[in-house]
């Protein structure tokens, strides 16, 4: 077995997600009054809960908490830095353009996805897609709870 | 004489290559491979006597007709079960245990009537329970483990008289730890309850009796011992099976319907409904024979060796966390363990990349992880054609994995 990394696996877990991994940005709670979603994966039990303070449509802090592998926790890093001070439909938009990247073949990056595009390589690996996406499902989850709120209020 | 070298060659599939390396297949107790006899009878049945089976008067039906039942016999011979109209043939293991659930806990189980389950079960061995214990108002005790993952000894008062039925596993999927089913069915009976082994581990690593056990029903599944998917068994006590109403209803399963309605067709295909699946029951037979050929005391004997050979490797690896009894005498060859803060899924891929295969996961276990306090564990589980030179591969591999993801490991465990 050579010592060197499988070159698949450099695919895989770009220097950028490991950075991620190794220091998560925004792993903390953010200030009241706040919207939280949650994401859990049920391949490995897998928790990822997101939350954002809103400024009007801004989503002026977001943060995260939870345990994971890799690639769900430093998606979940990048994702706070992607949405951070974006209106929601800006990251709703943001979401579809991720789910995109982990499920189209023909995928071509041109949606501003910036650094997010470090996680092309996830859709090679279909058992591993649903890590990379816990975050934004929780994002999800969070805008849905946000617009019943809305709704009732 | 056991010779993995010559076993190896009975399994195709061994040959093939993952990512460029040589396929360490480790996944066993998820589903084990399938020897060329297995996969000729397959192909023997549907090029040479496809055919329904118990209604046709046609060649082909009857020679299908009896190699169908000529598994249900070896399947009785080979757990000692004493007739073969215990013997059901259902999907799976699952399927097994849902059939218990439906058509003897729904009529034997009331209000207040305690099921003594363990928190090592697989949930199949749960969510059918909870299902019943929620619909009839009946309890669900747990018994729990120690620090080694073996039962602790509290069975012994959770078992009363309030107890109806203690479902277990006999070895687990996760943790490998073999539980001592003769005594507690011993204990049930003692109280009047009926007990339920989830031999699904078990009956593909040891030599199973279900008179010496003692059990009431024993589920288990074809494919984790080198028989195809989409066959399972369920053997019923035969003094039980009387009392049992039909699980799923239709065609085969009757003796005789009028609009008004019908009667049940004799034991066992009364459990039997519509046309089953007659091609990989006939290849489970295969599977049998081979395991047979090798015997059952061998292949546990095998599996311990090679088991005690592969925790002595692994307890040898800085960080890594081993899982379950460290004793191989009393334990099966299911092997869970963690490296550090590594998640099991990154060890997993990595492992992928050198052509490893091992399970990532909560092994459909989420409460037994819960006990552990840990959200996964990756799982190697090994069988007759694996030998000591996969198990320094993946050795290898772990150690691989760790230099990967070396520094962010020590960050993350820092911080």
């Amino acid at each position: 077995m050579s010592s060197t990394p499988e070159p698949e696996l450099d695919e895989l877990y770009k220097d950028l997600i490991l950075d991620h991994y190794r220091r998560p940005r925004n792993r903390r709670p953010v200030a009241e009054p706040k919207v939280v979603g949650e994401g859990f994966n049920p391949l490995c039990g897998d928790e990822i809960a997101v939350e954002v303070h809103f400024n009007g449509e801004v989503m002026a802090d977001v943060g995260f908490e939870g345990r994971g592998c890799s690639l769900s926790q430093a998606s979940a890093s990048m994702m706070t830095e992607a949405v951070k001070g974006r209106t929601v439909a800006e990251a709703r938009s943001l979401i579809d353009a991720f789910a995109r990247m982990m499920t189209d073949p023909d995928f071509q990056p041109s949606d501003g996805l910036g650094d997010l595009e470090a996680f092309t390589g996830v859709a090679k690996y279909p058992v591993r897609v649903k890590c990379a996406t816990l975050a934004w499902h929780a994002l999800l989850d969070l805008l849905g709870r946000r617009g019943e709120a809305q709704e009732e209020g | 004489m056991f010779d993995v070298e010559s076993i190896r060659k009975d399994f195709p599939i061994l040959q093939r290559t993952v990512h460029g390396k040589p396929l360490v297949y480790l996944d066993n107790a998820a589903t084990s491979q399938k020897p060329l006899a297995v996969i000729d009878a397959l192909v023997e049945y549907y090029e040479r006597y496809n055919a329904n089976i118990h209604r046709g008067l046609h060649t082909l039906a009857e020679e299908a007709t009896a190699r169908y039942e000529e598994v249900r016999e070896k399947v009785r011979r080979f757990i000692n079960a004493p007739d073969k109209v215990s013997i059901i043939f259902t999907r799976n293991a699952t399927e097994s245990i849902n059939l218990v659930a439906y058509a003897w806990g729904r009529t034997h189980i009331r209000a207040g009537d305690e099921i003594v389950l363990t928190v090592m079960e697989h949930h199949s061995n749960i969510v059918p329970w909870q299902v019943l214990a929620k619909e009839t108002g009946a309890v669900l005790r747990f018994v729990d483990i120690d620090d080694e993952g073996r039962l602790r000894d509290d069975w012994r008062e959770l078992i009363g008289e309030k107890t109806r039925l203690v479902a277990l596993t006999q070895m687990s999927n996760a943790l490998g730890t073999i539980n001592p089913v003769r005594e507690i069915a011993n204990a049930a009976h003692r109280h009047g309850a009926l007990v339920l082994v989830d031999g699904a581990q078990s009956v593909a690593h040891m030599p199973v009796d279900v008179q010496d056990l003692d059990c009431d029903f024993l589920a288990f599944s074809g494919h984790k011992m080198l028989g195809p998917t989409g066959v399972g068994v369920l053997y019923v006590r035969r003094s039980v099976l009387d009392d049992m109403t039909p699980f799923l209803t239709g065609g085969h399963m009757i003796s005789k319907v009028t609009l008004e309605e019908t009667t049940w067709n004799e034991l066992p295909w009364r459990f039997e409904a519509g046309t089953p699946n007659i091609a990989d029951v006939i290849a489970f037979g295969a599977a049998i024979d081979y395991l047979e050929g090798i015997g059952m005391d061998a292949v546990r004997r095998h599996d311990e060796a090679l088991t005690t050979y592969a925790l002595d490797v692994l307890s040898q690896i800085p960080n890594l966390k081993l899982y379950g009894p460290r004793d191989p005498s009393d334990r099966g060859c299911a092997i869970s363990f963690n490296y550090g803060e590594l998640h099991p899924h990154d060890l997993g891929t990595v492992l992928d990349s050198y052509g490893i295969a091992i399970r990532a996961g909560h092994h459909c276990a989420q409460p037994l992880m819960n006990r552990l306090g840990v959200p996964a564990t990756a799982r190697a589980s090994l069988y007759v054609y694996n030998r000591r030179e996969e198990i320094d591969v993946l050795a290898e591999g772990i150690q691989e994995a760790a230099r990967f993801f070396g520094d962010v490991i020590d960050a993350r465990t820092r911080a």
